[in-house]
């Protein structure tokens, strides 16, 4: 553990990716199996320990020090894991430090009751390094500065091996990696994936912004306003998979049993409906979708409500074929006949949208909002799929966001990076006229948006505009003024003000702007959408 | 004579002593002061008349040229130098003695006494052996008057020795590079330069151009810091293998490109929290502190055992709510100016 701990702190405090790279590497190399692969775990996806919640070290550590004073320190750090590391009483004895994999193990086998003993025993053998790389690896997500991609990266370095490879075996192999380390470090023969329902990484876009693209490279399709799916068949089982890969195949059961060949394949998800798009069969909003997600158990009402769909945008995989190298213009006409053979009831294409130019494109992008249409995709007509963002080949070009006047009302310190800065701010709207008597109700929360040094300008006006504080919040003096941009806004019972934002971030500060001149609840709900 | 201690008055803009008419560390100009010690917060210029220690004052003049002549050719600041364990009468039948607070050179500790009531303003303050200044004296009286700089239980200093033994550590590992050391111009660096030397440290250490006047002044005041060059006068080759001290602003500047390959450190408390040191772009961390950690502080309350416990700049909720455990009488002033993360 003393090695995990002192990598842990050196990728802390270092800015350069190849140092970080090097750093990880080098340890992959020198560690022995099963401790690396428990680590390579820990800094890509993260361990999961159901009995260690940041809760769990929260009572820990409420049992031995003053809550008030937990909290308060809590504050400042911004990290759980950080400031119980710092808390923690000093063992009387020298530390006697567990390897990693003992360390997962002990964790493991932890359940929520034995954790308040067990826990306590772990954090006894390390020093403070130790117990913030324990709890950080115990709780999930280091938040180092160390992204899934990088470890992966770190480790095809240190093993010579090619890092799309490693994504492509990835999904399919379970923490310490035993296989991956044979194939990579001791030239064993490459994992068998073949006939496992495995995510594959998906490809991604980037922001449009100024670029103008030419259309005889480039095909649009709608990007439409649901969730991002993967649906994988092999080894006769269906899995689905979001975005980040996670298996959502649970909360929607009624796409399990529906496709009837061997398929990795790409399209939205979206429950049936009218709000969006003319296309047949149509698609109801967001909001809509929203009622099944993050369900673990899905009743018959729910089904027959709200029944979903994929709505197909590109086929990785068909019948044993790998269909990524080839260019998009190729695969498309798979999907398109593909499509045929599956039931119209749980599947449709997304179709292509036509333009005579990139200037009439752009006029049929300025009406997706009515249409309740995210936006527009743009795909170069050669691209393979490859995993991951890269340049030139996939443009989303969302719709503009809506604007709106806020006051700064409430902040609160960030965590992580911005651990100690207010950066997390809730705004609000008059609910009449400022001038006689209105007052502003929070409208949302906003914690992106601002450059490094605005946000250093907002710390120190809400330092010095706080009129209280309720325990980490801090009220204040209603006096400056956001321009804040967001997606759509929706009702929503969670907020006084009845309205909830979707994607609301900080667009502009208005430090010129009078408070009473900020917009009010009226102009808000105007631009209800559903 | 009115209510007790009714003659000492926290204002937001420093302490007022209502009989004597002056100010302690007032945050804006006023016609008298009483300064605790020499940093931006405490000592700011434009008084009419301020009474510290010598090495203050000295201090005062070198950043604010408070000895300046004016139009007329007379020095309109009347400086009033008043020694470790001096006791001046003021106006109004009050007391003021300087006590070393241990902090930086110069800093001082006021000890108030009035109509046998007994006040003492810590200014900032650390319980830490120092070679750039005397130890911190604990005085007894009936109201304290503490910083809280660091009024957290996170914060726990460690001996300076480990910090030094990491960064000359970290020089040897990598003799083609130096270290860049980020440190407050005024104590932080000369207390670093002097452990250094304490640590056998015999190379020249470079200074940063804003460095050197404070050095000097300091090794005027009898704090040998041993061989000291400037940045701007070396090549990068000469700086190889080498300690190089900045003020913080600097350690992300373009102006540390003609230095080495730098490995980015910084000597302050708040390098304790790993995210503050990444915020500032951080590689090796020194947690070295020119004010007292949680421990300092909690002790130094008990120590003191006044009746009545001010807790000023900080952290003071942490503080208080110690106070408020171990059944001592406290209370938080809102000073304003005095939130100074920077140390």
């Amino acid at each position: 553990m003393e090695e995990f701990a002192a990598l842990i702190d050196a990728l802390v405090y270092t800015r350069s990716r190849n140092e970080k790279l090097r750093l990880i590497a080098e340890y992959l190399q020198a560690t022995p199996d099963p401790d690396r692969g428990w680590a390579l775990a820990a800094l890509s996806d993260g361990l999961d320990f159901p009995a260690v919640k940041s809760s769990t070290i929260r009572n820990l550590l409420k049992d031995r020090i003053d809550p008030v004073l937990w909290t308060l320190s809590r504050d400042f750090v911004g990290d759980t894991a950080e400031t119980a590391s710092l808390l923690w009483p000093a063992p009387d004895e020298p530390p006697s430090p567990p390897s990693v994999s003992e360390t997962v193990e002990l964790l493991s086998a932890m359940n929520r009751k034995s954790v308040t003993t067990e826990l306590p025993k772990l954090l006894d053998r390390l020093d403070s390094s130790g117990r913030y790389a324990l709890l950080k690896l115990a709780t999930g997500g280091m938040r180092i500065g160390v992204s899934s991609r990088l470890a992966k990266t770190a480790f095809a370095q240190g093993f010579n091996v090619d890092v799309d490879e490693v994504e492509e075996y990835w999904h399919g192999l379970t923490p310490p990696y035993a296989e991956l380390f044979a194939w990579a470090a001791d030239g064993a023969d490459p994992p068998d994936i073949e006939n496992l329902p495995t995510f594959r990484p998906f490809m991604l876009a980037h922001p449009l912004e100024e670029t103008v693209v030419d259309l005889e490279d480039y095909a649009a399709e709608w990007k439409w306003d649901g969730i991002r799916v993967q649906l994988v068949r092999a080894g006769g089982e269906t899995r689905l998979y979001s975005r980040s890969g996670d298996d959502i195949s649970a909360t929607f059961p009624e796409l399990l049993d529906v496709l009837p060949m061997n398929a990795v394949l790409d399209g939205e998800l979206l429950v049936r409906g009218s709000t969006q798009g003319g296309e047949a069969g149509g698609a109801a909003s967001f909001n809509a979708l929203q009622q099944r997600l993050g369900r673990k158990t899905v009743s018959k009402k729910m089904l027959a409500e709200y029944p979903a769909f994929v709505r197909l945008y590109d086929v990785l995989l068909v019948e044993g074929e790998d269909l990524r190298p080839l260019p998009w213009e190729k695969r498309r006409g798979q999907l398109e006949a593909l499509a045929s053979r599956l039931p119209e009831t749980h599947f449709d294409i997304s179709s292509v949208v036509e333009a005579t130019d990139f200037e009439h494109l752009s006029q049929i992008r300025e009406g997706s909002r009515e249409d309740a249409i995210e936006g527009l995709m743009l795909k170069r007509k050669d691209s393979p799929y490859i995993a991951g963002r890269r340049v030139g080949y996939w443009y989303k070009w969302k719709r503009d966001p809506l604007l709106v006047d806020c006051v700064l009302m409430y902040a609160q310190r960030g965590s992580g990076k911005r651990s100690s800065f207010f950066s997390d701010y809730t705004f609000g709207c008059w609910n009449g006229d400022p001038d006689k008597g209105a007052h502003l109700l929070p409208v949302g929360k906003a914690y992106s948006g601002f450059t490094d040094e605005e946000l250093k300008k907002i710390d120190k006006h809400v330092r010095q505009n706080t009129i209280n504080r309720f325990g980490p919040v801090r009220e204040t003096e209603k006096k400056l003024v956001f321009e804040v941009a967001f997606d759509s806004v929706h009702e929503s019972k969670r907020h006084k003000s009845g309205l909830a934002m979707r994607f609301p971030r900080i667009h502009r500060i208005r430090w010129d702007k009078p408070p009473h001149e900020a917009d009010r609840i009226e102009a808000l709900r105007a631009l209800i959408a559903d | 004579m009115g209510a007790p201690f009714s003659w000492i008055k926290p204002e937001p803009h420093g302490i007022y002593i209502e009989p004597a008419d002056c100010w302690v560390d007032p945050s804006r100009p006023v016609d008298h002061a009483l300064v605790t010690h020499g940093h931006a917060d405490h000592a700011r210029g434009g008084h009419g008349r301020t009474v510290a220690t010598p090495e203050t004052l000295a201090i005062m003049e070198l950043r604010y040229r408070t000895g300046a002549e004016d139009d007329a050719g007379q020095i309109p600041h009347k400086a009033m130098p008043v020694e470790y364990g001096e006791t001046i009468r003021l106006k109004g039948g009050v007391d003021a003695t300087y006590v070393p607070a241990g902090h930086v050179l110069g800093s001082a500790q006021i000890l108030l006494e009035h109509a046998g009531e007994r006040v003492v303003i810590t200014g900032d303050y650390k319980r830490r052996e120092d070679p750039t200044c005397p130890p911190f004296e604990v005085q007894q009286c009936d109201i304290f008057i503490t910083e809280a700089t660091f009024g957290l239980p996170v914060f726990c200093h460690p001996p300076i020795e480990e910090e030094m033994a990491k960064l000359l550590d970290r020089l040897r590992a990598h003799p083609d590079r130096c270290v860049l050391v980020g440190a407050y111009a005024l104590g932080k660096a000369q207390r670093v330069i002097a452990e250094l030397r304490a640590a056998g440290h015999k190379d020249p250490i470079y200074l940063h151009g804003a460095m050197e006047k404070m050095c000097r002044l300091y090794e005027e005041h009898g704090v040998d810091l041993g061989e000291l060059l400037l940045v701007a006068d070396y090549s990068k080759d000469d700086m190889r293998g080498a300690i190089v001290v900045c003020p913080p602003s600097a350690l992300n500047d373009r102006w540390s490109r003609r230095l080495p390959d730098p490995i980015t450190a910084m000597a302050s408390g708040w390098m304790r929290v790993r995210q503050r040191a990444r915020q500032r772009n951080v590689e090796l961390p020194l947690v070295i502190s020119d004010h007292a950690d949680w421990g300092e502080l909690t002790r130094t309350i008990k120590e003191v055992d006044a009746h009545e416990n001010w807790i000023t700049h900080g952290r003071e909720d942490a503080l208080l709510r110690w106070c408020q455990l171990h059944q001592r009488r406290a209370r938080a002033l809102a000073l304003v100016g005095y939130d100074d993360e920077d140390d």
